[in-house]
């Protein structure tokens, strides 16, 4: 129909397709940001597939860490601590300390999304930085929903396809260390880092966990001083807070 | 490839991560809600990362810490990503930097 919008003198059929492209162009925006955004994630998500079979997971379980954990940085650090030697239990510490934001972003999120148990627990699964950030970020409050689980979705599918990739093809890589792999992800976490890092409190408790870290892994065994450094956010927020504000 | 890691661990991890979405979505986070938990759990990701900028970096065996081609890798890394620089290019230069180095 491609002279349909232009007959004259319909005005009920001009409104309903200026409605309809309204809608259908919305809907590209956010679903285009979507789509770009997982593109970018899947290679996070190679990063850790290759990060988690360097560090001495299976491929399944590599695969399983991405469907079932679902939040990039608690499984980077999780693979990091494990193949740095670290035992299960710094793993799981520090891995969780990173995802205790996801239920600030869980409670933004179900003020603002209602429905049934199972959409909302379903919803819960994809609440991550990048499905908060694109929903939060919708000037109509129409497309909030839209725009969460377009996010949410397509950042899933890429970053466990990511994953699987990486797992894979981690395992063609002969010398990880020959290849620099070891500078490669701790660049990785930089990179992770860089919205916090832009903000003074940011950079404090950043100062703060790597003084930290550094000196506990002096006395510490391998995990322990990622764990430790979590006292940089106290210390962070101590500093910029008012004290009227606590 | 056969895995080392116990399979707890990633269940473990599982289950917690979906715990605190979980909680946020069905008020069980409101607990701990409120701007002094908010601003803290802002804060963890740049401390904890931090951290493992460093002991990815510096750290070698158990309680050692060393100077080697890693750290060019990552200073390259952070001003690429500094710069804004997409993450496939700032995991690459540092990777090349540092196997560069090891020649």
């Amino acid at each position: 129909m491609a002279f349909g919008t232009d007959v004259p003198g319909s005005f009920c059929h001009t409104r309903s397709s200026r409605v309809k492209k309204r809608i259908r162009l919305t809907a590209k925006k956010y679903a285009k940001d979507a789509v770009i955004m997982g593109a970018a994630v899947g290679i996070f998500g190679a990063g850790f597939g290759v990060l988690a079979v360097d560090s001495g997971f299976s491929t399944l379980q590599a695969c399983a860490m991405s469907l079932l954990v679902f939040t990039g940085a608690s499984q980077y650090s999780a693979a990091s601590v494990i193949g740095s030697g670290g035992d299960p239990v710094s793993a799981i510490g520090a891995a969780l300390l990173l995802a205790a934001r996801n239920g600030l972003y869980g409670m933004t999120m179900s003020s603002k999304i209602s429905g049934s148990l199972w959409k909302r627990a379903g919803a819960a699964h994809l609440t991550i930085d990048e499905s908060t950030a694109l929903a939060v970020g919708q000037p109509d409050p129409a497309d909030v929903e839209g725009a969460f689980f377009a996010g949410g979705l397509a950042v899933f599918v890429f970053w466990n396809l990511g994953t699987l990739a990486g797992a894979l093809g981690g395992q063609v890589f002969g010398d990880a260390e020959a290849l620099g792999l070891d500078a490669a992800f701790a660049a990785g976490f930089v990179v992770l880092a860089m919205p916090a890092l832009r903000t003074p409190a940011g950079r404090t408790a950043a100062i703060f966990g790597g003084t930290i870290a550094a000196v506990a892994t002096l006395g510490f065994r391998p995990g322990v001083p990622v764990i430790l450094a979590a006292a940089g956010a106290l210390g962070a927020y101590a500093i910029h807070t008012p004290r009227s504000a606590r | 490839m056969s895995g080392t890691v116990s399979w707890w661990t990633v269940a473990v991890i599982a289950a917690g991560s979906y715990g605190f979405k979980a909680a946020g979505w069905f008020g069980l986070g409101r607990v701990l809600s409120g701007p002094r938990m908010q601003n803290i759990a802002g804060l963890l990701p740049p401390a904890l990362l931090a951290a493992l900028v460093v002991t990815q970096t510096f750290a070698v065996n158990t309680n050692q810490l060393v100077i080697d081609e890693r750290l060019a890798g990552v200073a390259v890394g952070m001003l690429a990503a500094w710069r804004n620089a997409p993450f496939w290019l700032v995991v690459t230069l540092a990777g090349a930097t540092t196997a560069l180095l090891r020649i």
